[in-house]
């Protein structure tokens, strides 16, 4: 079958990969209808996260058609159609149980890499490197789903393929975002970032009741696109001073809740970015947490800091003293799907959630390169590629 | 072929990343002499782990192991510990035999991690067949990493 692989940092090619097989009684084998391009995947293609080896397939974010059932799955037959959580997790370990998925116990075939930088392994993810798993990724014709009972969910009728992709991976990570911050109605929140992650962060925070939801980005497309279809205020970074914008739009106090969706590739203007970058290129630090040392600056005494963006490694710069002086509360996860899937369907069926906007570009297998390109690059107003192996 | 400018670019690059890490911690411990239990917490009652019915995995060291089995605190599970009657020799625990892999130590973890798994899940998660052509001294560093991690680790 065809795959989009990894050929080296900054390189990916299509080429021919043999066809997964069940591996596990519990697995199934998808036909992957559609895939998306997601910013973690930048961090790979940049080698921002050195596990990775030449060959390897990407792509995390997908919903496909069953094609095969291992002997002990139960709630799949051939046919379904499934979006699939981007993070696998085995449904039983404590941390499964406890709906922490991404943090499952059972599902990183390398869990050496994990012990070794984080000081215990996470779960496995599709397509994310040898540190997760060295799980193939999505953007193939087939992909091997583990624990399918746990991971795949059918798609009900009304949903079509290409609104309920993103329930995959990008809507859950922004749900949990505001869900694990603690919104609460009569909350000011504040998101950085408006890739489809921040996107959906600020739409959760909108749908869990806070009174002011205020987006950060650079992009007049995302953020005319974030005001639009998410329902937000936003702010152009470039064209202003975020913090005292944020002071001026809260009274002086600071949004109650900063959620950042950037990660470890941030942009900024600023002289501490020349310094960043050196650093991350010597490998004195590994991530540029501008976005996360700013969330911290404008957060409100006592309120909440929630890291979306991934980061791999160690920061330089982290304003310990302001978490500590402010009384704040910082938190972080990769995305615990599995917790919010079926809801964030049923909300999607209920018309109260819409992703369709985000794919502003549909492409083939074969173009796919191309499309990480134009990702990356943020060319041509694209905000997420929708791959179709079928295209 | 790959130049020896990339290979180091990524030896450096693994290297830096886990040397970071590293640096994040405060205290690197000595190697530890003590014939240390190697523990986890299944996420099952303490009745439902039982010494004379551990998965294959364990079964298979028979006399050579002993094992530990306690409930954990509140509402985790039960904690599986087995070690080796005998200690690993100094040599056997050193860091040339951890790093060629061949600590026995290394494959009893390997070992308790498949049954936990199985206790857990009736399973033990294989990885996929592999995609990658790792022809680069860069893929291939990243490969033999791979490898030891699954018998790597803190427990
Ligand atoms: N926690 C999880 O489980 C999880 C899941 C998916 C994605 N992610 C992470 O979320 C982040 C965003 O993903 P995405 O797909 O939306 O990516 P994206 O690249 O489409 O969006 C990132 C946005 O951040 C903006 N940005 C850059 N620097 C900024 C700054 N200093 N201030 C404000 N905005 C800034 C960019 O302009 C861009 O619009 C990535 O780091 C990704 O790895 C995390
Ligand atoms: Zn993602
Ligand atoms: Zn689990």
């Amino acid at each position: 079958m065809k795959a989009l692989i990894w050929e080296g940092v900054n390189k990916l090619a299509v080429e021919q990969v043999p066809d997964p097989v069940l591996r596990n009684d519990q697995d199934i084998v998808v036909r992957v209808i559609a895939g998306t391009t997601c910013g973690s995947d930048l961090h790979l293609i940049g080698g921002y996260i050195p596990f990775m080896q030449s060959g390897d397939v990407i792509g995390h974010e997908f919903l496909g058609e069953v094609v095969e059932t291992g002997a002990g799955v139960r709630r799949h037959a051939v046919g379904d159609r499934v979006v699939v959580c981007s993070f696998v997790g085995c449904g039983r370990c404590w941390y499964c149980a406890n709906d922490l998925w991404s943090l499952c116990d059972n599902t990183n075939t390398n869990p050496g890499i994990g012990q070794a930088l984080f000081g215990y392994d996470t779960g496995g993810i599709f397509g994310y490197s040898h540190a997760m798993g060295g799980l193939r990724g999505s953007h193939a014709e087939y992909v091997r789903v583990p624990f399918a009972d746990y991971g795949a969910f059918p798609v009900p009728e009304g949903i079509d393929d290409t609104s309920a992709l993103f329930v995959s991976d990008s809507v859950p990570t922004g749900w949990m975002g505001a869900d694990l911050a603690g919104v609460k109605p009569g909350d000011v929140v504040a998101v950085w970032g408006c890739g489809a992650v921040g996107q959906m962060a600020a739409r959760a925070a909108i749908l869990k009741g806070a009174e002011r939801v205020i987006s950060i980005d650079r992009f007049p497309e995302r953020l005319a696109m974030t005001e639009r279809y998410v329902g937000s205020e936003v702010i152009d970074y470039t064209a202003t001073d975020v913090g005292a914008e944020l002071r001026e739009r809260t009274g002086g106090r600071g949004p109650d809740v900063c959620i950042e969706a950037v990660g470890m590739e941030a942009h900024s203007d600023s002289p501490v970015h020349v310094y960043d970058q050196v650093k991350q290129q010597l490998r004195l630090q590994t991530d540029r947490p501008t976005a996360v040392r700013q969330a911290i600056h404008a957060c409100r005494k006592g309120g909440t800091v929630f890291v979306l963006g991934v980061f791999a490694g160690a920061v330089d710069k982290f304003p310990l003293g302001a978490v500590v002086n402010k009384g704040l509360t910082v938190r972080g996860a990769q995305m615990h799907g599995q917790r919010y899937i079926p809801m964030l369907l049923d909300r999607m069926a209920a018309g109260e959630l819409s992703t369709s906007h985000l794919a502003t570009h549909t492409v083939s297998l074969d173009e796919a390169p191309r499309a990480y390109d134009m990702f990356k690059q943020k060319t041509d107003g694209c905000v997420r590629a929708v791959i179709r192996p079928d295209a | 072929m790959v130049s020896r400018k990339t290979f180091w670019a990524t030896a450096a690059g693994l290297a830096g990343a886990v040397a970071v890490a590293r640096r994040a911690r405060t205290d690197e411990p000595a190697p530890d002499p003590v014939n240390r239990w190697l523990t986890v917490t299944v996420n099952r009652a303490p009745g439902d782990v039982q010494a004379d019915k551990l998965p294959a995995p364990l079964q298979e060291y028979g006399e050579r192991i002993e094992t530990r089995i306690v409930p954990a605190p509140g509402d985790r599970g039960t904690e599986l510990a087995v070690r080796f009657r005998e200690a690993p020799s100094a040599a056997e625990q050193s860091v040339t035999a951890r790093i060629t892999g061949n600590d026995p130590r290394q494959d009893l973890r390997v070992a308790l991690r498949e049954a936990k798994s199985l206790l857990e899940t009736g399973e033990v998660m294989r990885p996929d067949e592999p995609t990658a052509h790792p022809t680069t001294p860069g893929g291939k560093l990243v490969g033999l990493l791979s490898r030891r991690a699954g018998g790597e680790g803190v427990l």
